[in-house]
């Protein structure tokens, strides 16, 4: 018989001879070679649904496995059912902690993440955590137990210091990527990079931007020297102007850069020093840091201008007609974050040069300061979307927006895949017309098919949730915040939006009805966030009961035990996180959360 | 599927609707349908019914979004008025019942600095807010010295140990920790017993040499300076702009007063490593 099997793409066809033996009798390792050409975990798991032999071979190969919340599954669990994994990505505490909404001590600890990891992964390679809270104990016991360990990267952690760094540096002989982003690094004064041995090579991927403190700038010259593949180099903000200018001269083959302190007073003659360095660098495509960058030397970077795929001035506080000048230069740039210093003539610039624009992000550079003001408005947005035709991840700011100014947009771009817009003021409707966004917000979910990350602002009302329920097929992440006006809007959601996976709502007056109504949806998301909302503590009482593979955590405030027994069904909730889980009930809650 | 659910006026918000027994949203057939309004006002209180098109005064009013039914414990409502870390004296936190006269809602007449803030919002990264905070006060003061001396003075006290009267300097004259110590020099010449210059420093020396420690050893005195945190830290760790934005006092200490702050190492320079050092000695 022929076999046609579906053996994911790129899977040959086995030849249709009557002597092969029949498809589902093969051996595993020709699946695991098969599904090795599967490019999403989401193809794999549903691979492994299929039937026992391939779930089979499908856990035994999987070498990365991404974790998205940490509760979901135990280590354990993880560890049991894919045995060879090389590469572990684990995400933490609920994306509001950001925010700071999430009490401290909520929860997410790494700890039994590599415990478990250094038992039955011997062989791990690469360790991504989000969001979670990393000790140094952790970072020894990686350093200690992993023999081949290569990539090491922290995004928005936190409960580590610099002597975990001393311990990766000095235990992992064959890293490639120290990667820190973002995270709360307590400074203990150790000179963690001078513990990289002399005949350590290997380091490809460099980023200790979000350090505070100093480091040994003679140490770092001599371990970017040695590091002949480095790649990758992101100093913090304690790296002045002129070492700068030497660390370039000995990494000129670096792709990303991210700058120290490019703050001084201006020198010419260090601006030439600079200015050489950067020609030198004719590899470089990404840049970012130049904190308190001074407009003058910015001229020091044009020579790389051109081959600039990737601009992050989001820490740059320059204003006007230098940032304006700088990034016109840059052609070929696919993602930008910046300032909303640039201001709406900037953005227009910005339209016409870069073309090739995948990514905007719009940061806000006096988020609580409603006197200053910038002028930045819907107008910068609008003519981005209409010559940026590659346009397709969005994040602005701003004050004030016009429903007819997102029609357009809706228009100009339906490729958008992320739209993420706050308008600073909550509930802050449409600035000619008075009229609440409604009308924008559908226009958007409704050409933007391909949509799977929205952030909706501005006045709102329920109107607007009935669209995006919807249309809002392929939606995955929904972040609401200060919008609708009933039940009803939250509702629509629940029981459209196909694809929902987070929903994360805040300050909104969407009350038990929905929640329980469409308690079967909680199931087939990942998580739901509701914070000051109109929650029972009853309703959440009952979506436990009714939903056992639902973990409901109700949070009050954090400086107080939360006492449900005692607390009626009538009490509010100030916040719910209900997440889906195979592990039962955590058992390290804090004080202030309970599972109910 | 549950029966269509009907848009209710969650909150009970017409002025007659105070319900002293708890009302939970589901419960709401009991309470009238009044026209949909947008309200941050507890259910009863008495402010004029908003048309929904007039919401530019609702945006200016502090918007703490819509509170929950009038809750029983008194622990859930002082949680819940206690997490906003709204100022506003109205806040009542030990009220049990929201009671029909308990105004928590900003009024529109109130200027936007008397706004509050909310807690996470805007939506901006912790990380990112705070470092824009630091280079904000960095980036400030410099500023404010380039436009020629501008921006206002900012006189600190300055006390010395011994003296019988403090003093008062304002640090934006200078330009660096040599000029400021050259000055309290000849401010406090009369009390001093003649003594090399007080602590200088730059980046480069930190790191380049061991001078800065020389001359700690030799002088009598040494320079503290207490920060907004309210520590006393030694002068000369930080970079001279970012040292005067948030050095609040000054302080003069006989040397062996000041045996907790030690000399430092190249190393260790920073806040956090001063802080440290100021512990472990």
């Amino acid at each position: 018989m022929a076999p046609a099997a579906p053996m994911g793409r790129g899977g040959s066809r086995a030849a249709p001879a009557a002597a092969a033996p029949p498809w589902h009798v093969l051996p595993d390792e020709v699946w695991e070679h098969a599904f090795s050409f599967l490019p999403a975990d989401s193809d794999r798991g549903a691979a492994a649904a299929a039937c026992r032999s391939w779930l089979r071979a499908e856990r035994r190969s999987r070498r990365r496995l991404a974790v998205a919340n940490c509760y979901a599954a135990s280590p354990q669990d993880a560890v049991d059912r894919f045995p060879a994994v090389r590469a572990v990505e684990v995400k933490g505490k609920p994306h509001f902690a950001d925010f700071g909404l999430v009490p401290p001590a909520w929860g997410a600890a790494a700890a039994p993440w590599v415990a478990a990891a250094a038992d039955g992964w011997p062989l791990l390679e690469e360790i991504s955590f989000k969001r979670m809270v990393v000790t140094d104990d952790c970072l020894e016991m990686i350093a200690a137990s992993f023999r081949n360990f290569q990539v090491l990267r922290l995004v928005s952690c936190e409960g580590f210091s610099t002597a975990g760094l001393a311990a990766i540096a000095a235990g992992c002989r064959n890293l490639r990527e120290l990667d820190l982003q973002e995270n709360e690094i307590e400074d203990c004064s150790i000179h963690w990079l001078s513990l990289f041995p002399e005949s350590f090579t290997s380091l490809v991927t460099l980023n200790f931007s979000c350090l505070e403190g100093d480091v040994n700038i003679t140490v770092l010259e001599r371990l970017v020297t040695r590091c002949h593949n480095l790649k990758t180099l992101k100093l913090n903000n304690a790296i002045p102007l002129d070492k700068l200018a030497n660390l370039l001269r000995k990494a000129p083959q670096i792709v990303e850069l991210g700058t120290g302190r490019f703050s001084a007073d201006y020198h010419p003659d260090l601006f030439s020093k600079l200015e050489a360095a950067f020609a030198g660098c004719k590899s470089l495509r990404r840049l970012s840091g130049a904190w308190d960058a001074v407009p003058e030397y910015l001229p020091a970077f044009y020579c790389v201008c051109d081959g600039l795929t990737s601009l992050n001035l989001s820490y740059t506080t320059v204003r006007g007609p230098e940032l304006i000048k700088f990034i016109s230069r840059c052609k070929k740039l696919q993602l930008l974050w910046v300032m909303d210093l640039i201001e709406d003539r900037g953005l227009a610039v910005v339209a016409s040069s870069c073309n090739k624009l995948q990514e905007l992000r719009v940061f806000p550079s006096a988020p609580f300061d409603a006197a200053e003001q910038v002028s930045l408005t819907e107008r910068g947005l609008v003519d981005v979307s209409a010559s940026c035709p590659m346009l397709e991840s969005v994040l602005y700011f701003c004050r004030r927006m016009t429903n007819e100014a997102l029609i357009t947009i809706a228009k100009n771009r339906p490729n958008f895949t992320c739209f993420r817009l706050c308008i600073i003021e909550p509930h802050t409707p449409d600035y000619t017309t008075h009229q609440p966004l409604d009308a924008g917000f559908s226009a958007i979910v409704e050409s933007c098919k391909g949509l799977r990350r929205l952030s909706v602002s501005g006045l709102l009302t329920d109107i607007v949730f009935k669209s995006i329920g919807a249309h809002a097929d392929r939606l995955e992440m929904l972040s609401i915040a200060f919008a609708g006006n009933s039940d009803l809007g939250l509702h629509y959601i629940l029981s459209g939006c196909k694809s929902l996976k987070k929903l994360e709502i805040r300050d909104c007056p969407f009350g038990d009805k929905p929640l329980l109504a469409n308690a079967a949806k909680l199931e087939t998301m990942r998580s739901l966030w509701m914070s000051t909302c109109s929650l029972t503590l009853g309703a959440c009482r009952q979506l436990a009961r009714k939903m056992p593979r639902l973990s409901v955590e109700v949070m009050n405030d954090p400086r107080r035990r939360c006492p449900l027994d005692s607390l009626t069904d009538e009490s509010p909730v100030e916040t719910l996180y209900v997440y889906r889980t195979i592990a039962g009930p955590r058992f390290d809650t804090p004080a202030c959360v309970q599972i109910v | 599927m549950s029966p269509p659910l009907e848009p209710h006026d969650y909150i009970g918000l017409s002025a007659a609707a105070a319900p002293p027994t708890p009302t939970s949203s589901s419960s709401s057939s009991s309470s009238p349908a009044p026209r949909l309004t947008l309200r941050l006002g507890l259910p009863g209180s008495e402010s004029p019914d908003r048309d929904r098109d007039c919401c530019e005064d609702v945006a200016a009013a502090l918007s703490l979004g819509p509170l929950p039914a009038a809750p029983k414990a008194a622990a859930a409502s002082a949680g819940v008025s206690a997490k906003r870390a709204f100022p506003d004296p109205a806040q009542r936190p030990g009220a049990a019942a929201k009671a029909s006269d308990d105004k928590q809602q900003a009024s529109p007449a109130a200027p936007p600095a008397a706004k509050a803030q909310v807690v996470g919002w805007p939506p901006v990264r912790n990380y990112r807010k705070n470092t824009l905070a630091a280079s904000a006060s960095k980036s400030k003061a410099p500023a404010e010295e380039a436009a020629s001396g501008g921006g206002g003075p900012m006189y600190v006290k300055v006390s010395m140990d011994g003296a019988p009267y403090l003093r008062k300097v304002d640090i934006k004259m200078y330009s660096s920790y040599e000029d400021l110590s050259m000055a309290l020099e000849k401010m406090f010449s009369c009390f001093i017993t003649g003594q090399s210059g007080l602590h200088k420093s730059s980046s480069k020396d930190r790191l380049t040499n061991g001078s800065k420690v020389d001359a700690l050893k030799d002088q009598e005195y040494v320079l503290t300076y207490e920060d907004k945190d309210a520590d006393w830290m030694l002068v000369g760790d930080l970079p001279w702009d970012y040292f005067t934005s948030i050095c609040r006092k000054l302080k003069i200490m006989r040397r062996s007063d000041a045996v907790g702050i030690a000399p430092r190492t190249i190393e260790q320079t920073g806040e956090i490593g001063a802080a440290l050092s100021f512990l472990s000695h």
